[in-house]
């Protein structure tokens, strides 16, 4: 290609400008950016390795399996002793109400509370990911 | 058996009650500060992030208001509470997943696709994966899911204005619910449909509540007195006086009452419950609109106990008209009818003015769940399918996304208002059944995979997707919503679609559906290997759990 002519500012074809994708001008603030264009914004792999990280996802292991198969079989087994032993569920146990009401409404109580715990453990996982983010973000 | 409401149910009109104006003018003061907040939130919307996701600036109360706005439907409403009112303990039983299932919301999806996501579910599920296929597959089942629902809620709004304000015919109503939604959600976008949201839940809670102290106080606060009512509840059956006691369980699911399929049904339905809430992309889009993964958490708790309380209020209600009406009294026409129950339940304890104030609520509850639809159905077309399955990611102009999605919104809108008119002789509670099933099968086991297994692939996503949109929709199809012998004498809403013994027992579709969705993405995933997609899990893993480089709050 031989050498642009100072004196002339015609653009030569297919300049970089002429084969720009389309697409916004200019850069986005950081709250536009999508996921793939801040692919580069850590170096996940360090964050990934790093032993405040791996025990961060250990301890919410140890608290989210162990409650959700707690709350799943807690739950199926309202339909199941109410679907298949209605009898045993019939019986009284305050005046008029039966263990199925007793039941049943104690669900409602178990969603609650596990979704405090959940709440309290999860407040001590925002410190520990406070603290990854603090070492790791780059901006 | 019609495990949902039978709000697809036209019914003939009553003559006109005199209620009726004041029932109207109430719901138009509704749609009157609605399109006040509309018209607010519409110089506030300019933008992606201000128009599909508030700005990110929605607090921890606000949406959790508006989670429990935009899921407690009116088959919540006014069909729980009429099961509860014919049917008793069962109803209640019934209740009690829709709540359960916020657990799930909570421990397993809310914070991680909040952390790594931008707007839609598919930005968790495209995430590491080949973008396009997943993508596709994506919007097509949130579309599919909202599309089934909005229908049902729609032909619901249309019958329910028939016997609410018999002055008004199936399709004005039908056409004033859709255009009020299209315009909350083409001019105001997620703000103003959060907003519509809010005043709905705190309408509904504050309705459920008086109702609820209005029944203790028919039996003097002393719950003693209420249980005994209950468990003596005396009404006719064909004729026939009956006594029976509304807490024992049976009498809708049981063995007896269901060919012996009942308490399966009802297992099923419970897992598509408890699987399909967090699957399902109305609900999932509400997480984007607040500032960080911790708000997130803090407004599923929020929702919890709002829902929480509601369903608990709901058979305050169900279980007082049982006891107060008694099944007899709960008839439109000399036909029973289980949507009336809450409003008629308002009328004889709180007269005319309080049964016009529930009927309002009921159509406002309509109203903003159907908003949150157009807007979930409109931001997948847009962000998912048309800027990033045709257009490879990227914007052509400036808004076009915006652009895109309003105009979606229109033609939802407007595809919903002609479905809904053309399908209002036709049973279509199944279809939220169908809505539950499709989220449980094909959502849900893509975001749990892609969340948590390294090893897992766009082939795995696409055949997870795929298999359980279609065993859903297949399993509906044969089940006994769709297929049975009806007596001539039936009538036609109550017909079934196909007139042939049904080849599938059960209504709920969810413990087969299920396992296909599952099964579909491990096998998918088995049979493909992609090197690209294990390297990113890394990062995946990294965002979903730290929230490092995730989608901030907007700065005005």
């Amino acid at each position: 290609m031989p050498a642009p002519n100072a004196s002339d500012p015609t653009p030569e074809s297919a300049a970089p400008t002429d084969v720009a994708p389309l697409g916004r001008a200019g850069a986005r603030p950081p709250h536009e950016l999508t996921a793939a264009e801040e692919r580069n914004a850590t170096d996940w792999d360090a964050v990934a390795a790093d032993a405040g990280f791996t025990h961060l996802l250990a301890s919410k292991a140890r608290f989210i399996i162990p409650a959700t198969l707690f709350f799943v079989i807690y739950y199926f087994t309202l339909p199941i002793l109410v679907g298949w032993f209605p009898r045993f569920m019939e019986r009284k146990v305050v005046g008029e109400v039966n263990l199925a009401y007793l039941f049943a409404l104690s669900q409602f109580f178990m969603a609650w509370i596990v979704a405090f715990l959940y709440v309290g453990a999860a407040a001590g996982w925002d410190r520990q990911a406070a603290r990854l983010v603090a070492k790791f973000a780059k901006r | 058996m019609q495990m949902t409401t039978s709000l697809g149910v036209s019914l003939l009109a009553a003559a006109p009650p005199a209620q009726s104006h004041t029932a109207l003018s109430m719901f138009l003061a509704f749609v009157a500060a609605t399109l006040v907040i509309t018209y607010f939130s519409a110089r506030k919307s300019s933008g992606s992030s201000a128009y599909f996701a508030a700005s990110r600036r929605i607090t921890g109360w606000q949406n959790g208001l508006a989670v429990a706005g935009d899921y407690m439907s009116a088959a919540s409403f006014l069909g729980i509470s009429g099961m509860i009112a014919f049917f008793g303990y069962d109803g209640f039983m019934y209740s009690v997943g829709w709540l359960v299932a916020y657990l799930t919301v909570l421990l397993i999806v809310a914070e991680p696709l909040r952390n790594a996501g931008k707007y839609t579910m598919a930005d968790l599920l495209a995430y590491r994966l080949k973008q396009r296929p997943v993508r596709a597959m994506a919007s097509l089942s949130t579309i599919t899911v909202s599309t089934f629902y909005m229908i049902a809620q729609m032909v619901g709004a249309g019958a329910l204005v028939k016997l609410l304000l018999p002055g008004i015919s199936f399709n004005a109503a039908v056409i004033g619910v859709g255009v009020l939604m299209i315009i909350y959600v083409v001019f105001g976008g997620m703000l103003a449909t959060t907003w519509v949201q809010i005043i709905k839940a705190v309408l509904l809670m504050a309705g459920s509540l008086l109702l609820s102290i209005l029944v203790m106080g028919h039996f003097g606060f002393s719950f003693a007195k209420f249980f005994e009512a209950i468990s003596h509840v005396t009404y006719h059956v064909k004729g026939e006086e009956v006594t029976k006691n509304f807490l024992e369980p049976g009498l809708k699911f049981g063995a007896a009452v269901t060919n012996g399929w009942g308490p399966l049904d009802l297992v099923s339905l419970g897992l598509a419950l408890v699987f399909g809430t967090a699957g399902l992309p109305h609900i999932l889009v509400r997480f984007y609109t607040v500032p960080d993964a911790k708000t997130a958490r803090i407004s599923v708790v929020w929702a919890m106990l709002i829902i929480g309380l509601f369903y608990i209020m709901t058979t305050f209600l169900g279980f007082g008209a049982a006891t107060i009406l008694t099944p007899d009294r709960i008839v439109v026409d000399g036909k029973p009818n289980d949507n009336m129950a809450a409003p008629l339940l308002a009328q004889a304890l709180g007269g005319e003015i309080f049964f016009a104030f529930i009927s309002a609520v009921a159509f406002a509850t309509i109203l903003a769940v159907v908003a949150g639809l157009t807007i979930s159905a409109s931001t997948s077309f847009a962000h998912d399918f048309y800027t990033n399955v045709i257009h490879h990611g990227r914007e052509r102009a400036p808004g076009e996304e915006v652009r895109v999605a309003r105009i979606t919104a229109f033609v939802v809108g407007a595809l919903a208002i002609f479905l809904a008119i053309q399908l209002q002789t036709i049973n279509v509670a199944f279809l939220v059944g169908l809505a539950f099933a499709v989220a449980a099968s094909a959502n849900l086991p893509v975001i749990v995979l892609s969340i948590f297994w390294r090893r897992f692939t766009t082939a795995g996503a696409v055949c997870g997707l795929a298999a359980g949109l279609a065993s859903s929709i297949l399993l509906i199809i044969l089940s006994p919503s769709i297929m049975g012998i009806d007596a001539a004498d039936v009538a036609a809403a109550k017909r079934h679609l196909i007139q042939a013994a049904p080849l599938f027992p059960l209504t709920n579709p969810g413990i087969v559906s299920i396992p296909v969705g599952f099964l579909a993405a491990i096998l998918g995933t088995l049979l493909t290997r992609e090197p690209s997609a294990e390297e990113q899990f890394t990062e995946l893993a990294v965002r979903a759990n730290t929230g490092l480089g995730a989608e901030k709050a907007a700065l005005h």
